[in-house]
């Protein structure tokens, strides 16, 4: 795993400069405090119990599909979609539970959807691969690879064009560098100086192949270069590094400085799907993953920074309270109507499937 | 004043570029006028921003133009041959396409997808086709296709203002094409066919440059009493059935005519509908007018060989006249 060879031991608070490529924004970005960092550090445990709880019922069979899950991904979610406004809009892939929630959506809506019932963000109609909550600017994950790099360029040339100071941030995993999707967008996204931050959540896997069977280009920044866009790597594991180098991202953004391709090392814990037993991983690599374990890095450094342990296991109960009171309310409601199937396919009533 | 078919689309996004600040032209080459000149002029008066060029990207400025239209634009995006829109079926087929439904009606994608398709003059094996047919099975994306200046004026206009991803194909040997447009005429309605020719004897069911085969077929068999109906779809999807069985109640006979392949072609579809909802009325089969399984090939007399016309037709119609006795 090239994970290690860029962070070989537990880093906080590292933005590692050495491979940081170009820095569009020297713009000094305010430490989070350790409030902040507390309410970090639920919204982590909210996105772990809530892949935990699909895991599980997926497990029973209550979930429907394929969902893929963000565990020991969390930090990444949370380091960027802290700070971003309601009104700037995110496209995540089918790993994007945890960047909806970071992003701030209902829990129990977004579980529901998982779970496909009527009181879902969509209705049911979408499901884990495409929750889209418009309202709080999730404009849609997508259920293939790279599928909405361009998405999210459009929806930042929309920005642009409409004169308003909103972001466009997409989340995709280094799979998708194999596209020629994200080349094109790429190209696109820096020839029109359009803002939007594509992040990478470079988990080493491309569904079941390891990146290193995948690409010679060993950093998803790399790409960045040749189309003359800021970029750096970061340790996606270390929420301080993804929070600091998101900032300074975001803001050259919301400055106009053109798009940004933030590429953050981390671990796809509970392999590609739910259901893999992940048999093209060792022992050795599972368990020195663990020991990355974002929670459990940030946990550290509050105590280290005087937080003390009651506070954590507080906030980290509270979390997970959270979110298992909201599951149990979307377990409980509404299915869809098979009745309304037909609906909705287009927007006028006589475009309807009826009528197709 | 008559105008090209090419002249009339300018005209039409003149207008709506200057109705509606939302709306916005992107494409390969649009700024300087594309590459048929549709769009020449246009981004002098309105602005590079708003009418704007792009890198040869198909894939991306598919997604481009779907992201922007869920955030308050109307794009009108320009893919110079359908044969090019191969590169950007993932955003169409599985974004664009699916947004209203798979988000339970949050969003919407307002966005026309100009394209051209057909054959003429030797544009060969990958600028020839006619591949309406893979979009119309595509629930969410609307399909127009128009047969002539006035009928593009008036839909291009429609399929902007609509409020779902349109497909917008416009055929190649049609924008030579004149016409005179009536300054006061209503808007048609997206998933409307129309009646271009009233007859009694026989349907015959078209769209995009068929249509002008269908009107010659029909005058010559007029001089031999045979009084053809032809329907001009317009819209492919909603394909608008209602007119068609108001129609086929009347003549008892339908045939459909299109310059696409005849194997998996839209008249197939045609075809099973009426043969599904309308078989009591049925006076002999249904038959379809379409181009052989094959890829358009580049020599000027091979090209004519295959493309159906008028002849085609005529022979269909008078094929079908044989069935099921006279035609009454």
């Amino acid at each position: 795993m090239w994970y290690f060879e860029c962070f070989p031991t537990p880093t906080i608070n590292t933005v590692t400069p050495d491979i940081a490529t170009q820095e569009a924004s020297t713009r000094a970005q305010a430490a989070p405090s350790r409030d902040d960092l507390l309410r970090m550090l639920g919204t982590l445990w909210q996105i772990r119990t809530f892949e935990d709880e699909v895991q599980r019922l997926a497990a029973a069979g209550e979930v429907p599909g394929f969902p893929h899950l963000s565990t020991g991904q969390e930090a990444v979610a949370v380091g960027v979609c802290s700070q971003l406004a309601r009104d700037d809009v995110l496209f995540t892939s089918h790993r994007g539970h945890g960047h909806v929630l970071a992003k701030g959506s209902d829990i129990e809506s977004t579980f529901a959807e998982v779970l496909g019932r009527e009181t879902g963000l969509c209705r049911g109609r979408g499901g884990s691969m495409h929750l889209v909550d418009a309202a709080n600017g999730v404009l849609g994950a997508t259920g293939v690879v790279a599928g909405n790099l361009s998405l999210a360029a459009g929806a930042a040339w929309a920005a642009q064009a409409l004169g308003n100071s909103n972001i466009s941030v997409v989340f995709f995993g280094d799979g998708a560098t194999g596209a020629g999707a994200f080349h094109e967008t790429l190209n696109l996204a820096a020839l029109w100086k359009l803002p939007v931050l594509f992040v990478c959540e470079n988990n080493g896997y491309a569904e079941f192949t390891s990146r290193e069977e995948h690409s010679t280009v060993k950093f998803v920044r790399r790409f960045a270069e040749p189309y003359e866009m800021a970029a750096i790597t970061v340790d996606g594991n270390d929420l301080l590094a993804v929070y600091a180098a998101a900032g300074k991202a975001i803001a050259g953004l919301r400055h106009g400085e053109g798009p940004y391709l933030l590429e953050c090392m981390t671990f796809r814990v509970a392999g590609h799907f739910v259901g893999d037993a992940q048999r093209y991983r060792s022992k050795e690599e599972l368990a020195a993953m663990r020991e990355k374990d974002p929670i459990e890095r940030l946990q550290q450094h509050l105590l280290q920074s005087g937080v003390t342990q009651d506070a954590l296991d507080v906030a980290g109960e509270q979390a997970r309270r959270t979110v298992l009171d909201a599951v149990q309310r979307a377990r409980a409601s509404a299915h869809p109507d098979p009745s309304g199937v037909l609906d909705g396919v287009y927007a006028a009533e006589r475009l309807n499937t009826t009528n197709g | 004043m008559s105008e090209t078919f090419i002249e009339i689309l300018r005209r039409a996004l003149d207008e709506e570029l200057t109705r509606d600040p939302a709306v916005h032209l992107l494409g390969e080459d649009v700024a300087a006028g594309g590459a048929f000149g549709v769009t020449r002029g246009l981004a002098q008066k309105h602005g590079a921003q708003r009418v704007r060029n792009t890198p040869i990207s198909e894939a991306a400025i598919a997604g481009l133009a779907t992201g922007a239209a869920l955030c308050g634009l109307r794009p009108v995006l320009e893919i110079m041959f359908i044969d090019f829109t191969t590169l950007s079926l993932d955003t169409l087929v599985n974004q664009a396409a699916k947004y209203r439904y798979m988000s339970g009606g949050q969003l919407a994608v307002p966005m026309v997808v100009r394209t051209q398709a057909g054959a003429a003059g030797g544009a060969a094996a990958q600028h020839s086709q006619s591949l309406e047919a893979w979009f119309v099975h595509v629930p969410g994306l609307v399909v127009v296709a128009p047969s002539s200046p006035a009928e593009a004026y008036g839909l291009l206009k429609s399929a902007i203002r609509l409020g779902d991803p349109v497909l917008f194909i416009e055929h190649k040997r049609l924008y030579t094409m004149k016409e005179t447009i009536a300054e006061d005429a209503e808007l048609p309605a997206i998933g409307r066919a129309r009646i271009a020719r009233t007859g009694e004897h026989v349907t015959l069911i078209a769209y995009s440059a068929m249509v002008a085969y269908a009107h010659q077929a029909a005058e010559r068999l007029a001089a031999e009493g045979i009084s053809v109906e032809i329907i001009d779809l317009r819209t492919l999807t909603p394909l608008d059935m209602t007119t068609i069985a108001a129609s086929v109640t009347r003549t008892h006979r339908a045939i459909i005519a299109h310059e696409a392949v005849r194997n998996g072609g839209f008249g197939a579809e045609i075809a099973a509908r009426i043969g599904e909802e309308l078989f009591d009325e049925l006076d002999a089969q249904v038959l379809r007018v379409a181009c052989p399984f094959v890829p358009i090939p580049f020599a000027p007399e091979l090209e004519r060989a295959l493309l159906p016309g008028a002849d085609n037709i005529v022979r269909a119609i008078r094929t079908q006249l044989q069935q099921g006795g006279a035609p009454t």
